[in-house]
C-alpha cells in the first residue's frame, strides 16, 4: 500500500480537473431553455424608492419578466433571516430588520437590489435593466459608526434608535476595574480594524430551475454550504418544501466566509424561475461583486491593558463599534460577540477581562464572517496593546508574551471569558518560530539595512484562536439558531472501494484528498480507492457546511466516527468468517485478525461477504454503509506564531514584506503540503489587511475601492516566499486530534505585519492598511515630533 | 454579423458572431470551452488569460473579431494526448493551485513566461505574474511551480 495515509502529502485528487479546465463552476453551467437576470441596484447609499418605471424595460428586445421589490412584497416572500440572535446588556433582543431580496421602500446601501430583469441573454437583460427607470429622493447617509451613534445621525431603520443593533457586552467588569485600579501600568490604545471585502477570484453565481411536472426545483449556486441554503430558502424565504427542493454547490472558486450566507440572488433565481417556467442564471460581474458581497471586519475599538510591574497582564478592557452594514447578514451577529470577545485572553492568564461591543447599522453593504471572523480582531487587540507595552515597559517583546502564556501543564484552562482551552503549548511555537525567524540575529540585518538608508522593522504575534464551530447545545444557549454539527456517510462497495458523502463543502481546502486520507489510513486501504462527494443536497445528508475552519474537526470527526460503524460491524462478519469471538478480532493495517493468532481476514474479503452474504451471521443485516453525525464536544483552539519581517523605503513609505515565519499548532496534521498551502493563503490575506486592502467609502456611502482598481489585492509581486512549520499539541475531545487551519493565518498575520511596521519606524500604532502615505506620514510625524 | 476563422486548440472553429463579443464570450459561450474563467471585470485578475498566437493575452480584453485569422490556445488545449504540460504538471506537483478558479489564466501566462524566459528567477516570474489575481495560495507555491519548470529548462 502506498504511503498515503495520515500525515503524508498526497498530492491531490481535485487538481487535474482545474488543470486542464474541466472544473464546472456555477458559471459554467448552462441549462436547456435558460434565461439570464441582472439586477438594478441602488447607486445611492440611502434613499426612498418613490417609483420604479419598468414600461420602457419590458419594450426591450428579449426581455421575458422584471420584478421588482412590490412583486416581492406582494408575494410576501423573499426576507432573509438572520442567524444568531444576541442580546443586549439589558436582556433586550437585538433589533433585527428584515432584509428583503428586493427593495420596495428604501435602499439602504449602494448596491442594494431594486429590480430583477429577466431576459433571453445576458446583454438583452443588461441593456433593458438600463432602462428601468428608478425615481429616488436621496436621504442623508451614515457611513462609520462613530458617526452612526451620534445623536441625530441618520436612521438606517427607524426601529434602531442611535442605528444601534444591539449593545451587549462579556465578562466581569467589577473585577477588571479593580485590576486596573491596583495597577502599575495601564496601556490604553484606540485602533481601527479596517473593513475588507473577501474577493474570491470566482464571483457569486446563481441558477434557479423549476420542474412544472413535479414541482421540483434545483439551485445551482456558489455556496460553503448547499444544506444551510436549502434549509433558509425551504423555512424562509421561498418557503417550499424541502424534499422538492435540491441545492449544488458544485466546484466553487473559493469562498472565505463570503460564500457562506443565503444571499438575495439565491432566492431571486429561483423565485423568479417559477414565475417565468424556465432556469433563470445570474453570475455577478465583479464591480457587482463588490456592492453585494458581505465584506468584512470594520471595528472601531478602544482597550485598554493593566499590567504590574513585572510585566503581567492583570486586566483588559475593551470597547467596540463593530459595523453590520445595512442589514442582518445571517452569521453577522455572532462575529464581533462570540467569536470575538471570547477570544481576548489570547494566549495569556489575564485574569480579569471586561469588553462591550456595540453593533451599528450604517448604509454600507452588510459586513459578516471573513476569514477569521472575529478572531482577526481579538488577536490584533491584543497583539498591539502588548508590543506596546512591551515598549513602553522597556521588556522583551518575546519574555512579555512569554511570562504571560498559559503554562502548557495547565490545560485544560478556564479563560475569564467564556472559552475552555483544550491544549496548546505556546511556549514551543513561539521558540520554534523565533529561531527560524532568526529573531537573534536582527539588529545585524537592521543595520545593513540602515546603511543602505533602509529602515528595518520585526514583529511578533502570538495569538490563540478559536474554531470547529461548534457544540450545538452550548451555541444555542449563545443565540445561534442552528445546531452546528456535521454528517458524514461513508459507502463501501462490494470490490472494497469507497465513497464518503460529507456536509463539508470544499472550495479550495483539498476535502477530495485529506478526507480521502482519513478514510484510507483508518480502513487501511489507498487514497485512489475513495471518492469524497460534497455540495450536493441530493446526495449527501443534511449538515451544516464549511466555515470557521471546521471542516476536518467537525466533519471529518464524523468520517471517522461512521468509519467506527463500518469497523464495528467488519468485525462481525470477520468474527462469523474466523470462527472467533467477536471480541478477539481486530482491525489493523487493513486486516481483521484474531488476536494473537495469524489467522485474519482482508477488508476486501469481509466487504465481499457483506454485500454476498452466503455465509453471514445470523441477524446481521447484509451491506456495508453507515452514517453518522458528529456535535463537538468543544471548540477546538489552534495558536501559534508570526514572525514578520519588513523594510520601509523612508523616501517613499513603501513597506516590503522581506520575511514571514509562521509556525502554528493546528493539531495533528493530516497532509503537510495542504497545510502549509493554507497558511500560505491566509498569511497572505493577513499582509493584504495590514499593508494594501481597504473598503473605503466617501461620506455620501459612496464605495470608492469599488473594483480591482481601486482595491489593492496581494500581488505575487507584493510578497515573499514564506517560512511556515507546525508544531502540534493534539486536540483532545475529537477523534483525530485535528484543530484546523483554514484561518490560522489571517488571524496571526496582521499584528505581526503591524508590530514590525512600527518597530521599523518606530512609532506607536499605525492604523491597517499602512500604506505607504501613512507611512510616509507616520515618519514625518515622528520626525517632528 | 462578422463571420471569423481561427485555429482553436489545433482545430478550426468558424463563427458569426457580433461585433462586439469578446474573445472569452466566444469561448466560453459560443464554444463552450469553459475552462477558461471570468474574475474581474477591469482586466486585472487574469483568469481569462489564454494564447493568440503563442503570446498570452487576456481574453477579456480582446475582442473576438481579432482572433480572426489566428491561433489560439486555452487550457483545454495545453495537455497533449492526456499527458499534463510541465507547467500543469508543475502546479500539480507543487500544489500551486487550491479552489482551481484562478489556474487556467494563471498556467497560461506561467507557460509564456517560460517561452519568453527560460531562465526566469523567482523576482521575475513574481514581476510577470503581477496580472494574475490569486486569492488562495499566498502565490508562494505557484511561484516555486514555475521556477521548477523554468530551473528545468523552459518547456
Amino acid at each position: 500500500m502506498a504511503n498515503d495515509g495520515i500525515g503524508a502529502s498526497v498530492k491531490r485528487k481535485e487538481d487535474r480537473r482545474f488543470l486542464t479546465g474541466s472544473g464546472t463552476y456555477t458559471d459554467d453551467i448552462t441549462r436547456p431553455g435558460q434565461t439570464w437576470a441582472v439586477f438594478v441596484r441602488s447607486p445611492h447609499a440611502h434613499a426612498r424608492i418613490k417609483a420604479v418605471k419598468t414600461d420602457a424595460a419590458r419594450q426591450a428586445p428579449g426581455v421575458v419578466a422584471i420584478l421588482t421589490g412590490a412583486d416581492l412584497a406582494a408575494d410576501k416572500v423573499g426576507i432573509l433571516p438572520a442567524g444568531w440572535l444576541i442580546h443586549s446588556k439589558d436582556g433586550s433582543p437585538m433589533v433585527e430588520p428584515g432584509h428583503p431580496a428586493l427593495v420596495a421602500d428604501k435602499v439602504r446601501h449602494v448596491g442594494d437590489q431594486v429590480a430583477v430583469v429577466i431576459a433571453e441573454t445576458r446583454d438583452q437583460a443588461r441593456e433593458a435593466a438600463a432602462l428601468v427607470e428608478v425615481d429616488y429622493q436621496e436621504l442623508p447617509a451614515v457611513v462609520t459608526t462613530p458617526e452612526a451613534v451620534k445623536a441625530g445621525a441618520p436612521l438606517v431603520h427607524d426601529q434602531a434608535k442611535a442605528n444601534t443593533c444591539y449593545d451587549w457586552h462579556l465578562g466581569d467588569k467589577a473585577a477588571t476595574d479593580a485590576a486596573f485600579a491596583k495597577a502599575h501600568k495601564v496601556v490604553k490604545l484606540d485602533l481601527v480594524n479596517n473593513r475588507l471585502i473577501p474577493n474570491a477570484i470566482e464571483p457569486r453565481s446563481a441558477i434557479g430551475e423549476f420542474d412544472r411536472i413535479t414541482g421540483e426545483l434545483t439551485l445551482y449556486t456558489t455556496s460553503q454550504n448547499p444544506h444551510l441554503i436549502r434549509l433558509l430558502l425551504a423555512a424562509f424565504t421561498l418557503g417550499v418544501p424541502e424534499h422538492k427542493l435540491r441545492v449544488v454547490a458544485p466546484d466553487v472558486g473559493g469562498g472565505f466566509g463570503s460564500k457562506i450566507f443565503h444571499y438575495a440572488e439565491d432566492f431571486v433565481v429561483l423565485w423568479a424561475a417559477r414565475k417565468v417556467g424556465r432556469p433563470v442564471k445570474w453570475t455577478a460581474t465583479r464591480s457587482e461583486a463588490f456592492v453585494s458581497d458581505a465584506h468584512g471586519r470594520d471595528h472601531v475599538t478602544h482597550c485598554e491593558l493593566a499590567l504590574d510591574e513585572g510585566g503581567r497582564f492583570l486586566g483588559l478592557r475593551v470597547s467596540t463599534l463593530a459595523n453590520m452594514g445595512a442589514y442582518l447578514s445571517q452569521f453577522a451577529p455572532s462575529v464581533p460577540t462570540y467569536l470575538y470577545a471570547t477570544l481576548l485572553a489570547g494566549c495569556y492568564t489575564t485574569p480579569a477581562i471586561y469588553a462591550e461591543v456595540r453593533a451599528v447599522f450604517t448604509n454600507t453593504v452588510p459586513v459578516d464572517a471573513y476569514r477569521g471572523a472575529g478572531r482577526p480582531e481579538a488577536s490584533f487587540v491584543l497583539e498591539r496593546l502588548v508590543d506596546i507595552a512591551a515598549r513602553e515597559m522597556k521588556l522583551d517583546r518575546a519574555e512579555i508574551r512569554r511570562r504571560n502564556f498559559i503554562p502548557k501543564d495547565k490545560f485544560p484552562y478556564q479563560t475569564p471569558v467564556a472559552l475552555q482551552y483544550d491544549s496548546g503549548d505556546y511556549g514551543a511555537t513561539l521558540d520554534a518560530a523565533l529561531t527560524k525567524a532568526d529573531w537573534a540575529g536582527f539588529e545585524k540585518r537592521r543595520a545593513e539595512a540602515k546603511a543602505r538608508g533602509k529602515l528595518r522593522g520585526i514583529g511578533i504575534s502570538t495569538y490563540v484562536e478559536a474554531c470547529g464551530i461548534a457544540p450545538s447545545a452550548v451555541v444555542g444557549s449563545l443565540g445561534a439558531r442552528v445546531g452546528l454539527w456535521e454528517s458524514a456517510h461513508v459507502r463501501v462497495h462490494p470490490t472494497g472501494t469507497v465513497t464518503v458523502f460529507t456536509g463539508a463543502h470544499s472550495h479550495g481546502q483539498s476535502h477530495e484528498t485529506t478526507f480521502a486520507q482519513v478514510v484510507a489510513d483508518r480502513l487501511g486501504i489507498s487514497t485512489d480507492q475513495v471518492e469524497v462527494v460534497h455540495g450536493d443536497t441530493a446526495k449527501s445528508a443534511f449538515a451544516m457546511g464549511t466555515y470557521g475552519s471546521r471542516s476536518l474537526a467537525v466533519g471529518g470527526s464524523a468520517i471517522v466516527q461512521a468509519l467506527d460503524k463500518i469497523i464495528a460491524k467488519g468485525k462481525k462478519i470477520a468474527a462469523h468468517l474466523l470462527e472467533a469471538a467477536e471480541g478477539d478480532i481486530e482491525f489493523e493495517g487493513g486486516k481483521f485478525k484474531v488476536k494473537g493468532t495469524d489467522r485474519a481476514k482482508a477488508f476486501g474479503e469481509v466487504v465481499l461477504a457483506a454485500y454476498i452474504p452466503h455465509n453471514y451471521p445470523a441477524g446481521l443485516e447484509p451491506g456495508l454503509e453507515e452514517g453518522a453525525v458528529y456535535d463537538p464536544k468543544n471548540f477546538t483552539f489552534p495558536a501559534g506564531c508570526h514572525v514578520c519581517e519588513v523594510e520601509i523605503d523612508p523616501e517613499t513609505g513603501v513597506t516590503r514584506v522581506v520575511g514571514f515565519t509562521a509556525v502554528d499548532d493546528v493539531g495533528t496534521v493530516i497532509n503537510p503540503m495542504v497545510v502549509e498551502g493554507q497558511v500560505h493563503g491566509g498569511v497572505t490575506q493577513g499582509i493584504g489587511q495590514a499593508l494594501l486592502e481597504g473598503a473605503l467609502y466617501d461620506d455620501k456611502g459612496q464605495l470608492l475601492s469599488g473594483s480591482f482598481l481601486g482595491y489593492t489585492m496581494p500581488r505575487a509581486s507584493d510578497l515573499p516566499s514564506y517560512a511556515v512549520g507546525t508544531h502540534a499539541t493534539a486536540c483532545t475531545h475529537n477523534p483525530l486530534g485535528v484543530k484546523g487551519v483554514g484561518e490560522v493565518g489571517a488571524i496571526g498575520s496582521p499584528p505581526a505585519v503591524i508590530n514590525a511596521v512600527c518597530d521599523a519606524i518606530g512609532v506607536r500604532h499605525i492604523d491597517m492598511p499602512a500604506t505607504p502615505e501613512r507611512v510616509w506620514r507616520a515618519i514625518r510625524d515622528a520626525s517632528k515630533a | 454579423m462578422p463571420a471569423i476563422s481561427l485555429r482553436l486548440n489545433g482545430k478550426s472553429v468558424k463563427a458569426e458572431i457580433e461585433a462586439r463579443t469578446l474573445l472569452v464570450e466566444l469561448l466560453r459561450e459560443r464554444l463552450g470551452l469553459t475552462g477558461t474563467h471570468v474574475g474581474c471585470d477591469t482586466s486585472q485578475c487574469g483568469a481569462c488569460t489564454v494564447h493568440v498566437d503563442g503570446r498570452s493575452v487576456k481574453s477579456c480584453t480582446m475582442l473576438a473579431v481579432e482572433a480572426d485569422g489566428r491561433e489560439v490556445t486555452t487550457i483545454e488545449g495545453l495537455a497533449k494526448n492526456g499527458e499534463l504540460h510541465p507547467m500543469q504538471a508543475a502546479f500539480h506537483e507543487h500544489h500551486g493551485l487550491q479552489c482551481g478558479f484562478c489556474t487556467p489564466g494563471m498556467v497560461m501566462s506561467a507557460v509564456d513566461l517560460v517561452a519568453r524566459n527560460p531562465r526566469a528567477t523567482e523576482q521575475e516570474i513574481r514581476t510577470w505574474l503581477e496580472g494574475n489575481l490569486c486569492r488562495c495560495t499566498g502565490y508562494h507555491n505557484i511561484v516555486k511551480a514555475v521556477q521548477s519548470v523554468a530551473k528545468a529548462g523552459g518547456r
